[in-house]
């Protein structure tokens, strides 16, 4: 469900800057006991992160650096490995597979929401009867639980009895074991993802487009630009620190989607659809004798690869900010 | 001018067919709810639920209605939480200007990006020790932690807003901060609150990796166990299943219905710069 949290993201941040004009400018040399309030008023945000953010990864890390039982993990005396969990985890055989599985998804995921929610954004964008009420039918996939989403494309890909699959084979196309077969179940939860991941990009992205001056449009139109080159040459390059933005915090969130995956596939059928989350959770609660170590070393890499792509958002959301 | 009028018609035409199209989905998952068990395995499949009957309705009535009490109890419980924890921060950030409230923003943008499964297994590891697995108080809490960054960025884009003058009025007829927050800035920011509200809600409500985590198999379990559980048991009453599952997106319906407005002043209070 953390995927969810895309579209709001952005707001605050505008806000963030948008404060500082409405200080008086005086305030530079605030007195103490304001300061005292301001942190009097954090202190359970502060406390609050600490024990339940910080400590969680704290956790998870120690969890990755000791060798953990059932047992040990009760009475909480396993042994320190250092990094042996790691070399487990790269020796694995579902190691490979499962780094694959999680670049195409999140590189194919991320090219097919991106395009559609662009084409979308610039269809809504012209404004027709109704488009405000359909563009709001279309948050419907973004606002429903995974696993209402889930659970309904895993019956309309079903095998025997699934609508896709009756809908193939009126146009005369074979049964596909969209869920059961190896070489299809990637592609069923990555179709089932894209659906879910398209209205984030559509509203971001519109809200972008609302920011460039129609004025350019006009201008352009006169000069005999068409539609397509009117959106090559004004709307994708203006749109282009908007998109970066969207990018970037798709890739965090579709490098962390677990519960399509697992609701629709549990990463099988023999780690076809396996990604770095699916295979921590397998690791550490997918089986009757959990790997706690294993699984949040894998977690762990899964975080690094989230930071490195998160740092990247906020560094090119501060330059845009400062342009 | 009816040349306008005409091709806004046909645009409106194609809106209609790429809706359609994008939210066959729900359709399906309704009229699957509404169809006979006897007619599950047929080939094709209705397209419409012609003898509709509501047994999946019935069986959600019969066998879901705790999971859902025990979802409506989480949500409203991480609801409080956040909005307790989140709305007296953005009041410090967006008004109070504290040292170091950058670094404190920047924290719970990072907190965002980490995934839930990391989260899960930490809380996993932690309650296990302090014997909270199957609580439901714990659950709150970790679901609480998908919010109360988001939370807190949306009040502090929302109270940076509010003037300074104002503030400074009740400044200077000798209201502290406290009595300044609780009787001027926290109505003030009714809208922040029931946007904040409602996410946290949703958020909650939709959770399934805390919960699968933390109270599978516990005396109180979420509604997305409860379906998760179905799937997983009997593969054949699919309209069963189905129906849960349109049960469990009535607060994302009532959210779009609703929240539209609230959603929209969110975006207009924290579009500044936009």
């Amino acid at each position: 469900m953390t995927h969810t949290t895309q579209v709001p993201h952005r707001r605050p941040v505008p806000g963030h800057s948008g404060a500082a004009p409405t200080a008086p400018s005086g305030t530079r040399r605030r007195p103490s006991s304001q300061q005292w309030a301001a942190w009097a008023f954090l202190a359970p945000v502060t406390l609050y992160l600490v024990l339940f953010y910080a400590y969680p990864l704290y956790r998870n890390l120690d969890l990755s650096l000791r060798n953990y039982t059932v047992r040990s993990f009760v009475q909480g005396d396993a042994p320190f490995t250092g990094l042996a969990n790691y070399r487990t985890v790269f020796d694995d055989p579902t190691f490979a597979p499962a780094l694959l599985h999680t670049v195409v998804f999140t590189a194919v995921c991320l090219a097919f929401q991106y395009v559609i929610g662009l084409a979308l954004a610039v269809f809504f964008n012209q404004h027709f009867r109704l488009s405000a009420t359909l563009r709001a039918l279309f948050l419907v996939p973004w606002l429903l639980p995974l696993i209402v989403s889930a659970s309904t494309w895993s019956w309309m890909l079903n095998s025997e009895s699934g609508i896709v699959n009756a809908a193939l084979h009126a146009v005369g196309i074979g049964p596909v074991n969209w869920l059961t077969s190896p070489s299809w179940s990637l592609t069923s939860v990555i179709i089932a993802n894209i659906w879910i991941g398209v209205p984030f990009n559509l509203v971001v992205l519109y809200s972008g487009l609302q920011s460039i001056p129609a004025g350019l449009y006009e201008a352009a139109a006169l000069d005999g630009a068409g539609p397509w080159r009117r959106f090559w040459s004004i709307t994708f390059p203006l749109l282009r620190p908007v998109s970066a933005i969207t990018l970037l915090l798709g890739l965090v969130y579709t490098l962390k989607v677990f519960d399509i995956i697992w609701i629709m596939t549990k990463g099988g059928p023999a780690d076809s659809s396996t990604t770095f989350a699916t295979w921590s959770y397998q690791l550490g609660f997918g089986n009757l004798l959990p790997a706690f170590g294993p699984g949040a070393a894998v977690g762990n890499l899964l975080v690094i690869a989230a930071l490195v792509f998160g740092l990247v958002y906020v560094r090119v959301q501060r330059k845009q900010e400062s342009s | 001018m009816s040349r306008n009028g005409k091709r806004t018609w046909g645009k409106t035409a194609i809106g209609l067919l790429l809706t359609g199209i994008m939210l066959f989905p729900v359709y399906w998952m309704l009229n699957v709810s509404f169809t006979p068990a006897q007619d599950m395995r047929k080939t094709p499949p209705d397209l419409f639920p012609a003898d509709a009957t509501l047994e999946g309705y019935r069986a959600v009535l019969d066998q879901q209605l705790p999971y859902l009490g025990t979802s409506l109890v989480i949500g409203l419980g991480t609801v409080a939480l956040t909005v307790a924890l989140a709305a007296p921060a953005g009041y410090a950030l967006a008004k109070l200007r504290p040292r170091g409230g950058g670094i404190l923003g920047f924290v719970l943008l990072a907190a965002q990006m980490i995934p839930g499964i990391i989260m899960a297994m930490g809380f996993y590891a932690i309650y296990l020790s302090l014997g909270l697995l199957q609580s439901v108080p714990g659950l709150i809490v970790a679901d609480s932690t998908l919010a109360v960054p988001f939370a807190v960025l949306i009040f502090t884009a929302f109270m940076s807003g509010i003037p300074g003058e104002l503030l400074q009025a009740a400044r200077t007829d000798g209201a502290g901060p406290l009595r300044t927050f609780w009787s001027i800035v926290l109505p003030m920011s009714r809208n922040a609150v029931v946007t904040v509200s409602l996410f946290a809600f949703l958020w909650s409500w939709s959770d399934f990796i805390f919960a699968s985590t933390l109270v599978n198999g516990g005396a109180h379990e979420p509604i997305t166990l409860g379906i998760y559980h179905y799937i997983g048991n009997n593969n054949q009453e699919w309209n069963a299943i189905m129906a849960t599952a349109v049960v469990a997106s009535l607060p994302a319906a009532v959210i779009l219905v609703l929240a539209q407005r609230y959603v929209a002043a969110g975006v207009t209070a924290g579009a500044v710069k936009d």
